[in-house]
C-alpha cells in the first residue's frame, strides 16, 4: 500500500496470530460501549473514550498522570504493542491512538478495519473479560505539536497559514444541520471555519472499513490542495472523526505538521463573535 | 463464538440514508443503525431474531431521524 509508516498498521490475521503474545495488548474503544459486550476479540481490553479517555471534568484530554494510571492498570509498560480497534471504522481508536502518540508511546497500532472487518470475517469473540496484570508507565511530557488549540485554528483561518480540513459530512459543513443525523444538536451555530476545506473523514476508507491505499489517499487530499507543503489541522464536531483523518495524514501519508484541532466544531460553532462560513464547499470540492 | 449471518442493508429513513448491520453472537442477534455519512452511531437493539433486532434498531433510528432539523 506504500503507506509512510506501514508499521502502524496490523490485519486482522495479524492479530489472530499474534493476541496470545504478552507483549501484545488489544484495546477495543467504541462509540458505542455496549458493543464491546456482545462479543469482543479474545484477550482484548475496553476503554470508554467519554470516561477514560477525557478528563471528566474540564474540557480537555488526559492528564500526563491519568494517562499513566490507565495505561499502567491495563497492563501496558513502555513496550507494550498496543493495538487499538473500534467501532464506526475505527473513529475512536485513532481518538485513543492521537493520545498515545501525544504521551509518547512508542509502539502503537491500529487494526485496519477495526470491528467492522473482525466480525464480518467470522472471527473469534468472547464475552469473558481479560484482566491484565498491572503494570508500569511512565509517559512522556505531552507533544503538544500534535495538538491544535483555537489560537491556531484562528490564525490558520485569518492567515491561510495552514490548511483547515473539515473532516465532517457536507451537511454538517454546508449548515444544513447542526450534528449528525439523529444526534443531539451540540453547537448554537452551523457551518464551518472560514477558509476550510470539506473532505469527509470516511472517504479515506473502503467499504470493508479498511484504509484505502497511499495513491488513492493522496490524490484525495491533494485535490482539494492538501498536501505535505504547509501545516494541516484536522477538526470536526468533537476531535474523534478528526483524529482519523490526523492518523490518515501523518501516518498513512506521512505529512510533517499535522494536527488534531479537538476543540472542533462544539468549540469554534459556539463561541460568541466567531467568523462562520455557511454553504456547500466550492466547485470541484468533496 | 464468532459472529454469524452478517449483513448490512442501506435505507432511506426520514430523508436520511441509514445502513442497518446485523448478525448474531451466540444466542442473540444483534442490530446497529449508522447514518451512513458521517457514519455515526443512531441506534441498537438486540433480539432473538435478525428480523426482530432490525426491527427495534429502526423503530430507534426512525425517531432519532426524524427529530434531527434541516435549516
Amino acid at each position: 500500500m506504500n503507506y509512510a509508516h506501514p508499521e502502524v498498521l496490523v490485519t486482522t490475521e495479524w492479530v489472530e496470530q499474534h493476541r496470545q503474545q504478552d507483549h501484545v495488548r488489544l484495546v477495543e474503544v467504541d462509540v458505542d460501549s455496549n458493543a464491546f459486550h456482545e462479543g469482543h476479540i479474545p484477550g482484548a481490553i475496553a476503554w470508554a473514550w467519554n470516561s477514560q479517555l477525557c478528563d471528566t471534568t474540564r474540557r480537555d484530554i488526559l492528564s500526563r498522570e491519568a494517562f499513566e494510571q490507565l495505561m499502567s492498570q491495563s497492563g501496558i509498560d513502555n513496550d507494550t504493542t498496543v493495538v487499538l480497534y473500534g467501532d464506526s471504522n475505527n473513529w475512536f481508536a485513532a481518538w485513543a491512538f492521537w493520545q498515545m502518540k501525544i504521551y509518547g508511546h512508542q509502539d502503537a497500532r491500529i487494526l485496519n478495519g477495526g470491528r467492522k472487518k473482525w466480525l464480518a470475517e467470522g472471527r473469534d469473540l468472547t464475552r469473558e473479560e481479560a484482566h491484565p496484570k498491572p503494570a508500569h508507565y511512565r509517559a512522556a511530557n505531552a507533544d503538544l505539536s500534535l495538538r491544535a488549540f483555537l489560537p491556531q485554528a484562528q490564525s490558520a483561518s485569518r492567515e491561510q497559514c495552514a490548511a483547515l480540513v473539515d473532516v465532517r459530512s457536507p451537511q454538517e459543513f454546508s449548515g444544513e444541520i447542526l450534528a449528525p443525523p439523529g444526534l443531539p444538536e451540540t453547537c448554537q451555530r452551523g457551518g464551518h471555519i472560514p477558509g476550510a476545506r470539506n473532505i469527509p473523514w470516511s472517504k479515506a476508507c473502503n467499504d470493508d472499513g479498511t484504509f484505502k491505499s497511499a495513491d488513492q489517499l493522496r490524490a484525495l487530499y491533494a485535490a482539494e490542495g492538501v498536501d505535505n507543503s504547509r501545516p494541516v489541522i484536522a477538526y470536526c464536531r468533537i476531535g474523534e472523526r478528526s483524529s482519523h483523518t490526523w492518523f490518515v495524514l501523518r501516518y498513512l501519508l506521512g505529512y510533517a505538521q499535522v494536527t488534531n484541532y479537538d476543540g472542533s466544531w462544539t468549540e469554534w460553532g459556539n463561541l460568541v463573535g466567531a467568523p462562520v462560513e455557511k454553504g456547500a464547499a466550492a466547485a470541484g470540492q468533496a | 463464538m464468532k459472529a454469524e449471518h452478517y449483513r448490512e442493508r442501506r435505507l432511506e429513513v426520514a430523508g436520511w440514508p441509514l445502513r442497518l448491520t446485523s448478525y448474531k453472537i451466540g444466542d442473540l442477534f444483534h442490530c446497529h443503525a449508522d447514518n451512513v455519512s458521517p457514519g455515526a452511531n443512531v441506534a441498537r437493539a438486540s433480539a432473538p431474531t435478525q428480523e426482530e433486532a432490525e426491527r427495534r434498531a429502526l423503530e430507534k433510528a426512525q425517531e432519532r431521524l426524524a427529530s434531527t432539523r434541516r435549516r
